[in-house]
Parts: C-alpha cells; structure tokens; sequence
C-alpha cells in the first residue's frame, strides 16, 4: 500500500504542474516551455532557502516566487521582444539551467537533515502509537507518507478551488478569453500583453511551487529533476480533458488532478511489474500519445454520433 | 462634433512594388446621433477605415479626434473606452468557449478595471436576461451555454448586444451582416436600428448592400479607392435610389 500512497503523493504534488500548464496552454492558448526550468527553478530557490535555515513555508513562497519571475521573463521576451512563444520558452528555460547551478552552487542539494513542508508540523499530528507505521482498515501505512498525503490534498483542494475561483473573476474572464478570441479581448478594451505575461507568471508560479514541494518529498533538490516536465505537464492537460470532457472550468480543473494521480499511478504500477526506470521517460511519452489519440478518436466519435442524431 | 477624421491616409505595403493607398487623405465630420452608411466596392477602404478608427490599423497621416480627444495615438483597447465594434465575421466579435453570459460580462466591463470581484452576480445575469430577452432570439434562454453553440445569426446578435450594452461613443458596423443568411441578415439589420434609434447612438455602417445603404441611415457616403467621392444628406439622401447609388460605384 505504500507504493499507492507514494504514487498518490506524487501525483498530488504534480497538480500543481497540470495547473500551471492549463493555465498556459489552454487559458491562453501559449505554447510554454519554461515549465523544465521554472519546475527545478523552484526546486532550487527552495533548497538554497531551507539549507540557509528559513522555514519551509518561506522557502515554498520563494520557491514560488522564483517561478513568478521565470514567467515574467518569457512573458517579456514575447510581448517586448515579439518572440515567438516556443522560441521565448525555450530561452528561459536554457537560462534558467544556469540560473539553477548558480543558486544550488552544486548539481544537487540534500534536504534530508533539513526540517521540511512534510517534516516541520509533523509533532502537531501525533498519530496513535507513535509508531513509524500503523494501520486503517488492516492497511499499513508508513507515518510520514500519509501526513504528506493529508497535507498534500489539503494543498491541492485550496489551490484547485482558488484556481477555479479566480477563472471566474472578471480579470480571469479576460484571461480565458485571451486564449479563446485575442481579437475580440482586445477590442473590448484589455491589453493582451498584460493578459499574457500575468498568466505566464502564475502558470510559471504553480509550476515552480510544485518543484518545490517535489524537492522538499523527495529529500533532495537535483538540477536534472524538472527534465521532461513539460511532457508531463501536457500529459496531464490532455488526459485530465479527455477525462473531463468539455463540462467547463470546474471540471477541467477536477480532470488535472485525476490525470495526474492516473498518470502516477499508472507509473508505479509500470515500475512495480519491472519497467526499468530508465524507459519511464519513453513510457511517459507513449502515455502522451495515447492519450492524445484517445481524445481526436473520442472527438471524432462524439462527432459522428452527434451528427448520425442529427440526420437519421 | 464627436468624430472628425482629417486627412486620414494608409498605406499598405509602402515602398514595395504591391503598394496599395487604402486612405487617400480622407476627411470626415460626424455630429453626434449621425447615422452614416458606407458603401464601395471591394478594396475600397471601409473595413481600412473601421479599422484605423478603431485602432487595430495604425494610420500614416492624419488625424483622428474623439470629442476633440487625440485617438490616433491611442491603442486599440485604449480606444474601446468609447468606440466598439461590430465585425462581419461572426467569430470574431465573440470568445465560443466562454458561455453568453460571460461574454456579455466582458463586454460590460469595457469601461472599467478587470478586477478580482465575481464576474458574473445575480444583478449582472438578470441585466442580461432582460437584454438578451429584448433581442426576441431566444437567447436569454442560453446564458450559460458556450458561445460557440450557437448560429450565425445568434452570435451576430449578441456581438451587436456586446457593442451596445455599454453605450459607445460611436458604433462601428463592419458589414456585419454579409456573412449571414438573408433572414437572419433582416432580423440583424431590424436589431441593429431598433437599438441605434433607442440609444441615439452614432453610427458608421460599412455595408455592400445599395438597398441598405439607401434606406438605412442619415447619410450616405460613397468611397472609391480610398476616397470619398460622393456624400448624400438631407434632401439629396432622402431622393437617394439605389440606380443612382449604382452610378457612382461604376458597377453595372
């Protein structure tokens, strides 16, 4: 059961990827590669934080905030510059390889003898028996793994909900429909530019948050950890769609989480039937690809359908 | 006067051997509460003039001037403040995956700060209901489906709502019911004056229809390759027919 709640617990933290890519590549249609450096950008900044000796919920926020100007500085480079998305990604995110040596001063950080997110309240939760281990419903669970569990999903609740609330405001109404009819938002009196870099800047923020909270999981920080990021990410936007279907915000949002907790799942399930860790990066793209062709078949399917409904 | 255009002049690909001169120093006066339809042929410069006045087109000479406000260097969505826009092309003056509702949101907000309030609250939805009800299109029905359910004709309507649910200072109509089926094209064009005569709005109507620039309107102006050639007001727009309208654009 441990491997489960592992999987879950990944799966948890990586949310906050999906949410950051959604925000991105489907709130405002920009296709953004900064996610594998803002990912280990937020990994980093946090490490640097806690071996610094501050409290892991400051180095979370500067974890977060690194990631805030990661996307500040794409979304520049395309609304100053005039620099294509792809190609704007893709130089922060080159930079940003530097950029994260430079603050780790080595390749990687141990966070084990730190206090971290999942270590520093754990004497608040004083679960019964004191026991590394203990049991629900005949299960055994290891201790530290289920209050990262229960920290986790409180985690992704609050944030999914402000996400889903905040798509709602009149500004998060402007963003979405930035992606969806840039001519229109412009001449109803919104400044794309504005649009784009603030959205850039949270999707970037949630990304880094969640290399964060992976960092501090885990036990270390590695300069190689948001590699391939970005696949996942839009793994888990395609996924968590074809999972949610078109049903509007709230959905997609419950799709993210559900693609992501499948996805993780799915992988320690791979790994546990003796996939080699090194094909999981191919196994990840084979994923992503299933599920991009399940989405057009299903696509098409409902198309055909809907049409055979309409001329009988 | 709340629009005067001076010697507006726009140029497409300058200095290269497919230079076209959209806008030949083009002048206009507009009194607030004028109706003035445009006609031409294609190439003309109507949708070239839309556009430089609404600010997606940026112009070479002249000047624009808003209630004697420069607007000329004035982005588009700093314009929007007090000029909106209808286009021809039904998916361009609405968000689909947005629902009605939030579309019109957006379109309500076109004065104001886009902030971190609700976008949609109860008075808002009820406004709205009212409104799209005042439309007789079905549509206060459809608040909260996606935009891009609908028809041609529907979308065409609710942009038309979107425009006018703050009142602008002039409304620009950009052919905007050339891509429509002629039904739905009269009950667009109904729409529209019901809503002119109701807000006194000012008006600048491109159309390709010489029956619609003939009966609709106060005046009629007639541009050819980038110029005004003729204008029709008063008596003269009143005589209007569409055989003499048909004499100026030298079409047979």
């Amino acid at each position: 059961m441990g491997l489960v709640l592992g999987a879950l617990n990944l799966g948890l933290i990586l949310s906050f990827l999906g949410f950051g890519v959604y925000l991105s590549f489907k709130v405002i249609n920009f296709p953004d590669l900064t996610a594998d450096g803002s990912f280990t950008l937020g990994a980093a900044v946090t490490a640097l934080f806690l071996v610094s000796g501050y409290s892991p919920v400051t180095a979370c926020v500067a974890g977060m905030g690194s990631g805030l100007l990661a996307g500040l500085a794409t979304g520049l480079l395309h609304v100053r510059a005039k620099i294509k998305p792809l190609l704007a990604g893709i130089l922060v995110m080159t930079g940003l390889y530097t950029v994260n040596l430079r603050v780790m001063g080595r390749s990687n950080i141990s966070l084990l003898q730190e206090k971290t997110f999942y270590t520093f309240g754990e004497p608040v939760l004083q679960l019964p028996g004191g026991m590394p281990h203990f049991r629900i419903w005949g299960m055994e669970f290891l201790r530290p793994e289920l209050y990262a569990f229960l920290l986790n999903a409180a985690l992704v609740l609050v944030v999914g909900f402000l996400l889903y609330g905040f798509l709602k405001t009149e500004l998060g109404l402007a963003l979405r429909a930035t992606g969806d009819n840039p001519v229109m938002i412009r001449s109803l009196g919104a400044h794309l530019g504005k649009m784009k870099i603030l959205a850039l800047m949270l999707s970037n923020g949630m990304i880094a948050f969640s290399g964060s909270l992976l960092a501090q999981y885990q036990g270390f920080s590695d300069v190689q950890m948001g590699f391939g990021m970005i696949v996942f990410g839009f793994a888990i936007v395609v996924v968590g769609e074809a999972l949610a279907g078109k049903g509007g915000t709230g959905p997609a949002i419950l799709g993210l989480v559900a693609g992501s907790l499948l996805f993780r799942l799915l992988a320690a399930l791979a790994l546990r039937c003796g996939l080699h860790p090194y094909d999981l990066k191919l196994a990840t793209a084979a994923f992503l690809l299933m599920a991009l062709l399940y989405s057009k078949f299903l696509a098409s399917a409902l198309g055909k359908r809907r049409k055979a409904r309409l001329d009988p | 006067m709340i629009l005067e255009i001076e010697n507006l002049t726009r140029i497409f690909h300058p200095g290269t051997p497919g230079q076209i001169t959209a806008l030949r120093s083009f002048s206009l006066q507009v009194k607030e509460g004028d109706f003035i339809t445009l006609v031409g042929p294609n190439g003309s410069g109507k949708t070239t003039l839309l556009s430089c006045i609404a600010g997606s087109l940026s112009c070479h000479r002249g000047r624009i001037l808003l209630r004697g406000k420069a607007m000329h260097g004035l982005a588009e969505h700093e314009r929007a403040r007090w000029i909106s826009r209808v286009f021809q092309n039904p998916g361009l003056g609405t968000a689909p995956g947005l629902t009605v509702a939030e579309n019109l949101v957006l379109a309500a907000l076109r004065k104001k700060r886009r902030g971190l309030s609700r976008g949609l609250n109860r008075s808002r939805l009820q406004h709205f209901h009212g409104a799209l009800a005042s439309l007789q299109m079905g549509l206060e029905d459809r608040l909260h489906a996606p935009v891009g359910t609908l028809s041609g004709g529907q979308r065409q309507a609710l942009s038309l709502l979107m425009a006018t649910i703050e009142k602008p200072d002039i409304l620009l109509l950009d052919e905007h019911t050339a891509s429509l089926d002629p039904v739905s094209a009269e009950q667009i064009i109904a729409l529209s004056c019901e809503m002119i005569e109701k807000e006194k709005l000012t008006v600048l109507w491109v159309t390709h229809s010489l029956d619609q620039a003939v009966r609709l309107g106060n005046r009629t102006l007639v541009l050819v390759q980038g110029e005004a050639i003729q204008e029709f007001r008063e008596d003269a727009k009143a005589a209007l027919t569409v055989e003499r309208l048909k004499s100026f654009i030298g079409r047979p």
